[in-house]
């Protein structure tokens, strides 16, 4: 296992290369409703992402490669994604089950994954956000939700590369990679202030309410 | 062209009034900014997706609440609701949406009256709201027809 993580953090951006070249997220959502499946297809399509859409934990599971099949468990190079949306009510595995599953993953916990609940408890909002959910929207998922949560994912897909590359050389020789960026103290610490890597702090949880 | 501005503005009229009357919501007007030229018959698949699932719901609604009031599943009846109260949600049908808010909390207090009562509302809601979207949607195919006609 440590050698597949080691791998992994070798591997240039994580950013999905479409056959045009540009760089597109990539977006795995999992919803039970149909009609929901359709809407936040059409949602991230139209904002440019690559999609896929399955409509339960468990086929999220099965499509990340986590589903206990040894074969699949060091998905390096087979399955890149960079944002999951889940539904939070589905029957079997909620989506605070996959989001734990997730985030105990060595090799997915890294992947922003975000709650959609019709529901405003804010209970669950924060049991979401203490499990390491990067965000949780009220359903119906608006456009400017999408929008917005590209922007986030995108700027974090940029620094995450940053960050990965200061990582490498204060314990490693780093190679250089396809994308070096110049380290920077400010965006060391402008890092922590956004929940991708970093452990969730109060402060960062008072952020995340106040954006909801 | 005169038909066609006719057309038009019937068309402006009768979209406007199911907003007035509750029966679409803002989340409507989302769905329609997600309809372009490369998807011009998303608002309609949509749509159409939301009639199949409600009607399955309201068949499953309807069985569960038929049984012997001792027997009732009060957790498969919310259940379904929620479901039913999240696609309505999903494509902007306000008033069904309303019901089912209502529905739940009788669910809550099981309360079979409660229950059956919003059965028959959002059985009437969800004909009301199905007749005014397909009256809708025939209405937008005749303008465009009309319009393809005139610009040959």
């Amino acid at each position: 296992m440590a050698g597949g993580e080691v791998l992994r953090q070798n591997l240039p951006e994580k950013l999905e290369e479409s056959p045009s070249g540009a760089n597109e997220l990539h977006v795995l959502a999992v919803d039970d409703s149909l009609v929901d499946r359709k809407v936040i297809e059409r949602l991230l399509k139209i904002s440019s992402c690559k999609v896929t859409v399955v409509e339960s934990g468990t086929r999220a599971l099965q499509y990340l490669g986590l589903d206990g099949d040894k074969k699949s468990s060091i998905g390096f190079d087979s399955v890149k994604v960079n944002l999951i949306m889940t539904d939070y009510s589905m029957p079997g595995m909620t989506g605070y089950d996959l989001l734990k599953k997730i985030k105990e993953s060595s090799v997915f916990r890294e992947i922003p994954v975000v709650i959609m609940s019709s529901e405003n408890i804010l209970t669950r909002i924060d049991r979401c956000l203490e499990e390491g959910a990067e965000d949780f929207l009220l359903k119906p998922v608006k456009l400017s939700d999408v929008r917005r949560l590209k922007d986030f994912i995108m700027k974090g897909e940029v620094k995450e590369g940053e960050k990965r590359c200061c990582k490498r050389s204060r314990s490693e020789d780093c190679s250089p990679s396809p994308m070096t960026h110049p380290c920077d103290s400010s965006l060391l610490s402008s890092l922590s202030s956004s929940s991708v890597l970093s452990p969730l702090s109060p402060s960062t949880l008072s952020s995340k309410k106040s954006r909801l | 062209m005169d038909v066609v501005t006719q057309m038009q503005r019937q068309l402006i009229q009768y979209t406007s009034s199911l907003f007035q009357e509750g029966f679409l919501d803002d989340q409507f007007n989302q769905l329609q900014q997600l309809q372009d030229e490369s998807n011009p018959e998303f608002v309609v698949e949509v749509v159409t997706l939301f009639f199949e699932d409600a009607e399955r719901l309201l068949n499953e609604l309807s069985k569960s609440l038929q049984v012997e009031q001792e027997s009732i599943d009060f957790r498969r009846v919310d259940a379904h609701v929620h479901q039913l109260k999240g696609s309505s949600s999903s494509i902007g049908a306000q008033r069904v949406q309303r019901v089912c808010i209502a529905f739940r909390n009788f669910c809550e207090q099981q309360n079979v009256e409660g229950c059956l009562k919003s059965l028959q509302e959002i059985k009437q809601e969800y004909s009301l709201v199905k007749t005014k979207l397909e009256t809708l949607f025939k209405m937008e195919k005749q303008l465009f027809a009309a319009r393809g006609s005139i610009s040959r």
